[in-house]
């Protein structure tokens, strides 16, 4: 075997590891969904660490349970929810670079706080492109476009070294423990709810239920008690909140339906929807409502910090240029 | 109506009711927006009465892209309202489909005809004797709610969904009818399969909003001949 086809050989893939990039674009209308990497916060960083172009294929490890080797030497990245990581029994840190040799083993234990971790390799992870995206819906059942098993080999795109250890400034590796308040866009069906439920809405606390996937989160807490009669089935977006007739919200995620028709207070912005993605049945969740310009700002500062930094020479930091 | 609805998505109400002309006039109005080829302008997502139109954030803004999109919205409607203009659906497309219907296909479709005061024959002969429109694409991959169907082979989804349902089932729920592309969970009244396939990872769906289908019996041996499984 020439070296260029050897990678890294997972012999675990735990609960569910699926590659992802940044997602379908254009492809709804076709009733496909947008799949793509939930939490962009850690995916983003796992790539910048790498220097890969932005949106470069992850594999994005749910809940850890994750053990590969090496079959070459290689420096990989991984960030993202809080586990027991190792490299041959040893512990070791993420949201940084990790050096490996060839022959070293990687285990990424159950994670403890958070979701979804990340792992890049340099370049971005070699693999099938559909639909303009290598992300991987599962629900949608494409033949060879599941998640992945034991005794897959992640491929790297390209060969070059990285010999310089990199860490993520440590304010900016989020604690996922603490209580969330998601900002809520409102829509224009906002009128059809009462101004009680509303009010309930933006004042109660909600719990991460079990039901909780790439499709979407369901939440658990005072129902809403006036929830409006179905609506004509319409577009949806990520973030979109669905009250169906319990009255518990349901955020809607990456691997969403493209089309639904249940009563909708508005669309969580995105930025949020990444820090819901890493959070945990049982932890609680708070809406607030907020402005769509402030939303689109906020947003783009996001996407121009990953595009338009780079390292500083002492690899803790990055600079704008 | 133009409305907000996330960072990246703004939508078009076009009426406040389901209507057979609808899905025309939206397919016209994408066909307006595609052809202004915008970098910004990302997906376009047709239902029964809106169209969701995405857009990149990083180059546009809610009001900006409201701005760009009222004028082709405008010359659709004109077109619409007009009675001289060629109708907008000139460029409608049917797709006839075949199904064997049978109840080794159609495990509901006995139930059904009981329930309804037909002969299964009489259900047949009812599914196929008008076309149906291609409302809006969604649920899976592929998957077309098409309607509506005669009141008199109208029914309800089953009480409990089966856990899974097979590719090519042709199903109906109340005054729609839809082909489920690929297996999955569902709730439809299934009485029939087609052996067409409906999705394709390189031709991508044949079914689009705004196309009308028509489905025409086959039997047995023609169904295993077209390819589909027993």
């Amino acid at each position: 075997m020439s070296s260029h086809q050897k990678g890294l050989w997972v012999t675990h893939a735990g609960v569910s590891s699926s590659i992802q990039d940044s997602g379908r674009c254009g492809f709804r209308r076709q009733g496909l969904a947008v799949g793509g990497a939930m939490d962009l916060h850690a995916f983003n960083w796992a790539n910048k660490l790498l220097d890969n172009p932005p949106g470069s294929a992850c594999l994005e490890i749910m809940l850890g349970g994750f053990q590969a080797t090496a079959e070459r030497d290689m420096t990989l990245a991984l960030t993202g929810a809080y586990a027991e990581i190792t490299l041959n029994g040893v512990q070791v840190c993420h949201w940084q670079t990790l050096t490996l040799r060839a022959g070293d083993r990687l285990a990424i234990g159950h994670s403890q706080s958070g979701r979804i971790l990340y792992l890049a390799l340099p370049g971005g992870i070699d693999s099938p492109m559909w639909f303009g995206s290598q992300s991987v819906v599962p629900r949608e059942r494409m033949e060879g476009l599941g998640p992945i098993g034991a005794n897959t080999r992640l491929l790297t795109r390209t060969l070059s070294e990285h010999a310089s250890d990199r860490k993520v400034p440590a304010s900016s590796r989020p604690d996922y423990q603490t209580e969330l308040t998601l900002r809520v866009i409102p829509g224009y069906q906002i009128d059809r709810f009462s101004k009680d439920d509303l009010l309930r809405l933006t004042t109660s606390v909600y719990e991460l239920t079990q039901q909780s996937d790439r499709m979407g989160f369901r939440l658990g807490g005072p129902a809403l008690t006036d929830v409006p009669s179905g609506i004509i089935s319409e577009g949806l977006t990520i973030g979109a909140v669905q009250i169906p007739g319990d009255g518990q919200p349901i955020v809607l995620l990456n691997d969403c339906q493209t089309i639904g028709g249940y009563p909708k207070p508005g669309v969580v912005a995105s930025l949020d929807c990444h820090r819901l993605s890493q959070r945990l049945p049982g932890q609680t969740i708070r809406f607030e409502f907020t402005d769509i310009a402030d939303a689109q700002n906020e947003r783009r500062l996001f996407n121009r910090y990953f595009r338009h930094t780079r390292w500083v020479r002492s690899a803790t930091g990055l600079v704008w240029v | 109506m133009i409305s907000p609805v996330s960072e990246d998505a703004l939508l078009v109400t076009l009426a406040d009711a389901i209507h057979t002309e609808l899905p025309q006039q939206i397919r016209a109005i994408c066909q307006q927006l595609e052809a202004r080829n915008w970098p910004w302008l990302q997906d376009l997502i047709p239902s029964y009465t809106t169209l969701l139109i995405v857009y990149d954030p990083d180059q546009i803004d809610f009001r900006q892209a409201a701005a760009a999109i009222r004028p082709a919205l405008a010359k659709c409607t004109e077109l619409s309202t007009s009675t001289t203009a060629p109708a907008p659906g000139s460029d409608e497309r049917t797709i006839d489909l075949p199904v064997y219907y049978s109840e080794e296909t159609g495990p509901d479709l006995k139930a059904l005809a009981v329930a309804c005061g037909l002969s299964m024959e009489a259900v047949i002969t009812t599914h196929t004797a008008r076309s149906y429109q291609v409302f809006a694409m969604g649920f899976a991959p592929g998957f077309a709610f098409m309607g509506e169907v005669d009141t008199a082979i109208a029914h309800p989804r089953r009480e409990t969904p089966r856990q899974k349902v097979r590719r090519g089932s042709v199903g109906i729920a109340n005054r729609q009818t839809a082909v489920y592309p690929v297996s999955s969970p569902g709730g439809w009244q299934i009485i029939g399969n087609c052996p067409t396939r409906l999705f394709d990872r390189e031709k991508l769906s044949l079914l689009s909003t705004g196309d009308r289908v028509r489905f025409y019996s086959v039997s047995r041996q023609q169904y295993l001949d077209l390819g589909g499984e027993l």
